[in-house]
């Protein structure tokens, strides 16, 4: 599996990621914000969590139209897997690689914990380490996590069975519990909790490992 | 030429932050506030010859998210 991990000013999760990649497995390169264009043969495009531009003007907006983004989105609509992991859900929904958007947390507070997040769906290969209605400790570490999404998007996504991860204990007021969804062909995943901070024994959780192993697993040709 | 644009979260989508303040002006004795929504306005100095039409292009495009995001634009 090659895998790219996008930096852009303000990202603080791109090693972790990185490492949590590497640890399954994966060839990883780094790339720059202002590269137009992603590595030849890349598998996976990682958009890790932090801070893009200084979550300027909306969490994520500026980092959506940044050059990388364009090839990202290229990425995307020739089949490529893209993984979003808290700013870089808010990328991928500021892209229009995902539906709906993240709001400010219900409560206001900044949320730095780890959380019960249920899978509701093993069909996918970001998922498919788990079972559907499994119990997972992730750690969440957000202001704005609170995803919104109209109705009918709402309704789209549980009927095509997109919701990857809800949480069992709604933190930010999310709808539906929200925590994680699929791109509709089910190569994109956006999730606000941080599975690469639950990799690694070291971390005092490992329940993120499957999803790196699962990935490793469908992406790396025997 | 100026542009004045007004980005408001759309009926509908909890704002926290407006919220925030209605509990506050509450709590300090401003009676019979019903409900605070919070927005942000970003005012653009345009060279000659920019439209209506660059700005709107600019608020679908950046400056608002029209998901959760309603948007208004003064030219002057």
């Amino acid at each position: 599996m090659r895998a790219a991990v996008v930096v852009f000013p303000g990202s603080n999760c791109d090693r972790d990621l990185a490492v949590a990649f590497e640890q399954s497995g994966a060839d990883v390169t780094m790339v720059w914000h202002k590269d137009s264009a992603l590595p030849e043969g890349i598998d996976i495009v990682g958009i890790p969590g932090g801070f893009s531009y200084g979550d300027y003007l909306r969490c994520g907006a500026i980092a959506a139209n940044s050059p990388i983004c364009k090839s990202v989105a290229d990425h995307a609509a020739r089949g490529g897997y893209v993984m979003g992991i808290c700013n870089g859900f808010q990328v991928l929904t500021e892209t229009g690689l995902l539906p709906g958007a993240l709001l400010r947390n219900a409560g206001l507070k900044y949320i730095c914990k780890t959380v019960g997040l249920r899978v509701e769906t093993s069909a996918s290969d970001f998922t498919q380490g788990y079972n559907a209605g499994d119990v997972i400790d992730i750690p969440i570490a957000h202001h704005d996590g609170n995803y919104f999404a109209d109705a009918d998007t709402i309704k789209r996504l549980k009927d095509e069975d997109r919701i990857a991860f809800t949480y069992t204990d709604n933190p930010n007021g999310a709808q539906a519990d929200i925590a994680g969804i699929l791109s509709e062909n089910r190569r994109v995943l956006g999730m606000m909790p941080h599975p690469e901070r639950a990799a690694d024994a070291g971390h005092g959780g490992t329940d993120g490992q499957a999803l790196f192993r699962a990935l490793a697993g469908a992406l790396t040709e025997a | 030429m100026k542009a004045r644009v007004h980005v408001m979260l759309k009926n509908g989508v909890l704002d926290p932050q407006g919220e925030a303040v209605r509990h506050a002006l509450g709590a300090m004795g401003f009676d019979g506030v019903e409900g605070v929504r919070q927005g942000k306005v970003i005012e653009l100095d345009l060279a000659e010859g920019a439209t209506e039409a660059d700005v709107t292009e600019m608020c679908e495009r950046l400056l608002a998210n029209t998901v959760i995001e309603s948007y208004t634009v003064e030219m002057s």
